[in-house]
């Protein structure tokens, strides 16, 4: 998968910076100046914001979601977010991703800054600039995989040979190349979220969020999908923010953000990080696993088969 | 986005549904086809009229007594006593675009021959009514100027009577009585079949028009006149001549109506086809509610796969869907539903009318005019009705029906 020559995305960031993954990264005002190796193009930040709050309004009450949020994110940064619900995570992750809009604060994607933007503009950013993963896949049905993985190159206006030929080479990224024809009914679970991780790239943007992608697969599954975020990170540069409230699985990424109350209160570089490929030939295989059926129940769009 | 991608977007999600598009096509397809079949066969009615009306000749002009048209009280045609034969003869004399007229008076009453018995209108007329109408005997003879100069009781059945007068005897020469009068049968006409207007043309008995009026009616009037122009195109001119003409010699001051009637051929048709065009609007309209109704289960439909695919619209504008494309997308949905069951129906509309057609022996028009107007109003019945749902899936909040369960 990795020596895949279709490799559609940005030139993998250099090897050298990929290898410094594995060192503690430090905090992010530190890390624009201190970052090591080629660091000119990885110490740009993909992501700033500066105090931004939140506010929603249930009836007579306030609800202060995100109270002052600055921080940075850089190309090439494997990002969790962790926090417990309520916690202010979800509301980021709905700003970050261009579906929400801030109440007060800048938030500049790629140094642009997008608060103002209307709701058409951020269609637009939605599109070419961000790549979601949901815990829920949200694949629809009856449709093939490289059908699903070509729906934002249909909102991105590309030729009709051009979509399926970036669909086609997203699937391969994630190891799916053959599965192409296949319908999400037809597809495990793990599967089923790389179809979505395919999908999510292939706009190529500067950055994919993903929300619980390991929500709803087993722990072997939610390696295997770590695998692959990890791979996309370390071979191809892709910036990765991940929410997620289990520990182990933030385990995985270079960095933790710590969301209470609207705020962030810890954000540090991973400590003892997990690579899981080192993790996966310790973990029993399907067939060790006695049959246990990895393929779960995932609610699909419309599946109403 | 393209409106060729959003076009195919939802064919895509309508062919991922084939069963349910095809139920919810189904009140536009019996619309679309109901309304095709009724006008076609509407106009097959209205076709067959201006035939028959065409073939009594398109030059020919009547004239009436009394006034047919509406408002006030008045007594009907023929009610009134003031057309008489010395209007005809000035006509004749006097109006050059005329070519030839036959006066009629008609009475109805009971015939007799022997112990068979028959009620039947009795018609006086001048022996050129038959050339006019292009009707000659099958057996015996029509009557002559003579006839008529001495008022003979001298009779010509119309095939229909003889048939139940006479039962298969040659009814030429032997007596009937119509009324207490005894008449001589000197012809039978050939058969004319069923009028326009149905009824029956072989229903009628022929006479001298004054021997209908002095012997079986016992008036000096006549009460119509059956005329022609010397062409179709002149019939107009013709007619306002002859009412200019009648005007005077009746006294008819200017601005008081008149107490006669005069109609070309085409004035006839017109009105045939009026009231038949009439019917069929009335008949298309009652179709067309069907067509309303296949709208309501478009907009019905729609509103449940709005609902139904909130997670997948969600997903859309996540992944860069405008309000604009979703709007969009569900609105060609809902008027690729009409079209397509639009022209499914022009199809099955087209294919009633020739069943029918072949079936009932009924002639039947399918006018390019309906099919256009079906399928504009298919198409515009998808935009009213699609409109709402579309609107309420573009106006959906991505982040809520992303987490729409």
């Amino acid at each position: 998968m990795t020596e895949n020559p279709l490799n559609p995305l940005k030139a993998p960031v250099a090897a050298e910076a990929a290898r410094a993954d594995s060192r503690p990264v430090k905090t992010p005002g530190a890390l624009a100046g201190a970052a090591p190796g080629p660091a000119s193009s990885v110490d740009k930040a993909v992501i700033r914001l500066e105090g931004l709050h939140k506010t929603y309004h249930l009836g007579e009450t306030e609800v202060f979601a995100l109270r002052g949020v600055s921080l940075e994110i850089f190309a090439g940064e494997f990002v969790a977010v962790m926090g417990s619900s309520g916690s202010g995570k979800s509301t980021l992750m709905n700003i970050l991703g261009c579906l929400d809009k801030p109440t007060r604060g800048h938030y500049f994607l790629e140094d642009v800054e997008v608060s103002g933007y209307s709701k058409a503009q951020l269609a637009g950013l939605r599109n070419r600039k961000i790549g979601f993963v949901f815990q829920q896949f949200n694949l629809l049905s009856r449709t093939s995989a490289l059908e699903n993985v070509e729906l934002p190159t249909v909102y991105a206006g590309l030729p009709v040979e051009e979509r399926e030929k970036r669909a086609r080479e997203s699937l391969a990224l994630v190891g799916l190349a053959d599965r192409a024809e296949h319908h999400p009914s037809q597809l495990s679970g793990g599967q089923q979220q790389r179809v979505a991780i395919a999908r999510a790239l292939v706009n190529r943007p500067s950055i994919v969020l993903a929300d619980e992608p390991t929500g709803n697969l087993d722990s072997r599954t939610s390696v295997e999908i770590m695998d692959i975020f990890q791979k996309l990170n370390t071979d191809h540069g892709i910036t990765v923010v991940l929410v997620t409230h289990e520990q182990d699985i933030a385990q995985y990424a270079k960095r933790i953000m710590e969301f209470r109350d609207g705020r962030m209160r810890r954000d540090v570089a991973v400590t003892g990080r997990l690579f899981a490929s080192e993790v996966l030939p310790t973990l029993p295989t399907l067939e060790e696993e006695n049959k246990e059926d990895n393929v779960q129940a995932s609610p699909n769009l419309g599946n109403r088969s | 986005m393209g409106f060729a991608n959003t076009l195919r977007l939802a064919l895509r999600a309508l062919a991922r549904n084939k069963m349910r598009s095809l139920l919810t096509m189904l009140g536009i397809i019996i619309g679309v086809g109901a309304v095709i079949a009724t006008v076609s066969i509407g106009s097959g009615a209205e076709y067959l009229i201006q035939q028959g009306i065409q073939s009594m000749g398109t030059n020919a002009v009547f004239i009436s007594s009394g006034s047919s048209r509406p408002g006030g009280l008045r007594m009907g045609s023929w009610a009134v006593k003031t057309l008489t034969m010395d209007d005809m003869n000035a006509v004749l004399r006097e109006v050059p675009l005329i070519k030839e007229a036959a006066p009629m008076v008609v009475r109805r009453s009971q015939v007799v021959y022997q112990n068979a018995n028959w009620s039947t209108t009795i018609q006086g007329t001048t022996p050129n009514y038959f050339p006019i109408r292009t009707w000659a005997a099958n057996s015996g003879a029509t009557f002559g100027d003579q006839e008529v100069d001495s008022a003979a009781n001298v009779a010509v059945l119309g095939s229909t009577v003889a048939q139940y007068l006479f039962a298969g005897e040659d009814p030429v020469g032997k007596t009937i009585r119509i009324g207490t009068l005894p008449f001589q049968v000197i012809g039978v006409l050939e058969s004319k079949g069923q009028s326009v207007m149905g009824t029956d043309q072989d229903d009628v008995i022929f006479a001298p028009y004054t021997t209908v009026q002095r012997k079986i009616a016992g008036i000096t009037w006549i009460q119509f006149i059956n005329a022609s122009a010397v062409s179709p195109e002149a019939s107009v001119a013709a007619v306002a001549q002859v009412r200019s003409l009648l005007r005077e010699r009746h006294r008819v001051r200017p601005g008081e109506d008149e107490d006669f009637t005069v109609r070309t051929q085409s004035d006839v048709a017109d009105l045939a086809s009026a009231t038949q065009r009439l019917m069929t609007m009335l008949l298309g309209s009652v179709a067309s509610v069907s067509l309303l109704v296949g709208g309501i289960g478009i907009m019905n439909i729609m509103l449940v796969s709005v609902t139904e695919r909130t997670r997948e619209i969600g997903l859309r504008m996540a992944v860069g869907a405008t309000e604009a494309s979703v709007k969009n997308q569900f609105l060609i949905e809902a008027v690729t539903l009409s079209m397509a069951g639009g022209l499914i129906g022009i199809v099955a509309g087209v294919a009633g009318s020739a069943a029918i057609s072949s079936l009932l022996a009924w002639p039947t028009l399918i006018s390019a005019k309906s099919i256009l107007a079906a399928a504009a109003f298919a198409a515009g019945v998808g935009v009213f009705f699609g409109y709402y749902p579309a609107l309420k899936a573009a106006q959906l909040d991505p982040i809520e029906a992303l987490r729409y369960e």
